[in-house]
């Protein structure tokens, strides 16, 4: 049989794709607990207290987002070089120690073992061994890359962002015993990598995925690729300022923060707008539909979520009131998944085929499971709208007491759940499909260290 | 019409420029903090509370500075809001204070780990937050539990530990919580010796009720009862 496999790192990228799917179940599954505490059935106190949940939930999502970050570098990477990865051994090792590092830190979050400090609980040990880890998959690509010769902005762009994410992180590991530096330098970790380098890594992969499915000249995109990671930064970076209006840090962060995270939607509807206009532009030629509705449903749904909502309550003015309430879990919810889960469901949908060459993109599995998740997703954030803005009024500006206004916004988390189901059910769709593809990691029609076939395509 | 060279020239100028913007201010955040926080009160106490605070994940359910989840209270200010008292008899057992309601972790804090906790408490609650988090604007009257209790005329004068933790969940002369009956007239309703076994070991009187075992002193027992058999 004729394996449409071009490179060995692809079987690489599907065991990471597959590793995301199981992560973001799991990952689901905790949300599910939290929404019932929420509704005042906290029936797992005793084994799973809410911030084992939450601490389970928020990093499970981070680690399976890197990992379809990584999946994507292992699918794109070579095929952007035109030259296989530079060595399979230690994409393996650094795949299974990744898997390692996510299991025994989640274990650990059920028996107390964090570090408290949000989004990085991860414990000091086991952060030096994510950076060991990380540096090999950079060691990896890089060399791919250099060993290609063949130096796309796409490609540049991939690795910068994967470069700047892991040089990041760094800022996070330091301690400081006063909780006020502590945290400003915690955003430098959270906030840079959400709203700043990870948007790299958003714009090549889109890109990437933009200059396969719609046909549009490489140099177009590529321009435009520059002109939304540059609105990025330009207002990303101080766009941080927005999480230092109250933490201690000088006033001037409130000018400063609120002028420039008020820029941020813009590049997010640059990244909107781009994701259309380049769609429509090639004429959706390409036979995946599904993979370009990911594609342009992740450009359109970053700006509301990340850029819109996030917007809705980045002022100072709006954020004295909002800031520590359920409202930031509403923008949160729709930012992450418009931004990032959508853009490597996008890469799945479209490597998936190419990796395997069977078609199961025009199945009604792979639509509902597209327009299900999104309308789940979309009415979860309007349960924590209704919840959050309650909250605030409530608690915040007539004063009730805490557990009373909770309790006054616990019927809008059956809003949650019975939308969440439906999320659910979205992605069980997709997982279904995922299936349908077959385990590519052991497809055993590549041969061993064979040069590849050079690719056909010259898009 | 823009060149993909000048895409890339406005990409780096952005990227490189506001960085430097960035750490520019960051250093001088950095120089300003310690006035800011009061850092010179940042004492060995404050600095085991942070440890604690970080070891069980207390931001895994509440926020501090706003940062954190949204389970459980904005603890900012939580030490001028409840005061030492209540947040001592709190922490020994969470969810006796809120029977039946959502619960926080029985963390089995020894004396020392309470104090320590408070200390990083009150030390976050007197940094500069420019503002945060702003008094309700909508009531004037404020329907805080711990709102102050106005003695009747002629009435002695509550102890600070009536009006710290009492009143979170019993109302006196139409203020307090909801969560305990009113406590006007108990001194009718109680001989001094009842009223004070109660108060010394709630489930030795009554098995079963919502009223938390408060651990108080022989003291403060003396004083609590003296003053609950004023209220006639």
């Amino acid at each position: 049989m004729d394996s449409p496999l071009k490179y060995q790192s692809w079987r690489i990228a599907w065991t990471f794709f597959a590793t995301c799917l199981l992560l973001l179940s799991l990952q689901i599954v905790y949300g599910f607990i939290m929404g019932f505490a929420h509704m005042g059935y906290d029936v797992l106190h005793d084994w799973i207290p809410f911030n084992t949940a939450r601490a389970t939930h928020t990093n499970l999502l981070v680690v399976w987002l890197l990992a379809g970050f990584m999946g994507s570098a292992y699918y794109i990477i070579p095929d952007e070089s035109q030259t296989d990865i530079w060595s399979m051994k230690l994409g393996w090792a650094q795949w299974g120690s990744l898997v390692v590092v996510g299991v025994i830190a989640v274990a650990g979050f059920h028996f107390n073992w964090w570090e408290g400090r949000k989004f990085l609980e991860i414990p000091r040990p086991l952060d030096y061994l994510v950076v060991v880890n990380v540096l090999t998959f950079l060691f990896n690509i890089g060399m791919t890359v250099y060993k290609g010769k063949r130096y796309t902005t796409t490609a540049l762009t991939l690795l910068a962002g994967l470069t700047a994410a892991a040089l990041l992180y760094l800022p996070g590991m330091i301690t400081f015993d006063s909780q006020v530096i502590d945290s400003y330098f915690r955003w430098w970790v959270v906030h840079l990598w959400v709203e700043g380098v990870w948007e790299l890594v958003m714009g090549a992969i889109l890109s990437y995925l933009l200059i396969k499915l719609s046909g549009v000249d490489r140099e177009i995109i590529e321009k435009w690729l520059y002109v939304i990671v540059g609105l990025t930064f330009l207002s990303g970076i101080l766009g941080t300022g927005h999480h230092y209006y109250w933490i201690g840090a000088p006033e001037y962060w409130l000018m400063v923060g609120g002028l420039f995270s008020a820029l941020e939607p813009l590049a997010f509807l640059g990244m909107a707008l781009y994701t259309v206009a380049m769609a429509r532009r090639g004429g959706r030629k390409h036979a995946n539909s599904v993979a370009l509705s990911w594609s342009v449903g992740c450009g359109i749904m970053s700006f509301v979520g990340a850029g819109f909502l996030g917007f809705a309550h980045t002022l100072p003015q709006v954020n004295i009131w909002t800031h520590g309430t359920l409202v930031t879990a509403m923008h949160g919810h729709m930012a992450f998944w418009g931004a990032y889960a959508m853009l490597v469901f996008a890469m799945m949908a479209y490597a998936l085929p190419e990796m395997t060459g069977r078609k199961h993109y025009d199945s009604w599995v792979a639509e509902w499971a597209f327009w299900l998740s999104n309308i789940g997703m979309i009415s979860m954030t309007g349960a924590f709208a209704v919840a959050g803005i309650t909250q605030v009024y409530l608690e915040r500006r007539v004063g009730m007491d805490f557990l009373l206004a909770q309790e006054a916004v616990e019927v809008h988390f059956l809003g949650l759940i019975l939308a969440a189901s439906l999320f659910t059910l979205g992605i069980s769709l997709y997982i279904w499909n995922f299936s349908r593809y077959g385990v590519v990691a052991l497809s055993n029609d590549v041969s061993g260290d064979a040069p590849s076939p050079a690719p056909s395509l010259a898009k | 019409m823009l060149s993909k060279s000048q895409a890339r020239s406005f990409f780096l100028f952005a990227t490189v420029g506001f960085s430097g913007v960035f750490l520019w201010l960051t250093v001088d955040t950095v120089r300003q903090v310690p006035a800011r926080s009061h850092e010179e009160n940042m004492n060995a106490s404050v600095i085991r509370g942070k440890e604690i605070w970080e070891k069980n994940n207390c931001m895994g359910c509440h926020t501090i500075l706003g940062e954190g989840a949204y389970y459980a209270p904005e603890l900012t200010k939580a030490v001028e809001r409840r005061g030492e008292a209540w947040l001592r008899i709190f922490l020994k057992d969470p969810q006796a204070m809120y029977p039946g309601r959502r619960k926080m972790v029985q963390y089995n804090f020894t004396e020392e780990e309470i104090t320590d906790v408070i200390a990083f408490l009150d030390w976050i609650g007197k940094i500069d937050t420019n503002g945060f988090p702003a008094k309700p604007d909508m009531a004037p009257v404020a329907v805080a539990a711990a709102a102050t209790v106005a003695p009747a005329a002629g009435a002695v004068a509550p102890p600070a530990l009536f009006t710290q933790v009492c009143v979170a969940c019993h109302s006196l002369g139409g203020s307090g919580g909801v969560v305990g009956p009113a406590l006007d007239g108990v001194g009718t309703r109680y001989d001094r010796d009842g009223l004070r076994a109660w108060l010394d070991n709630p489930q030795s009187v009554k098995p079963g009720t919502a009223m938390p075992d408060l651990n108080l002193s022989a003291s403060d027992l003396d004083a609590l009862t003296d003053f609950l058999m004023t209220q006639r």
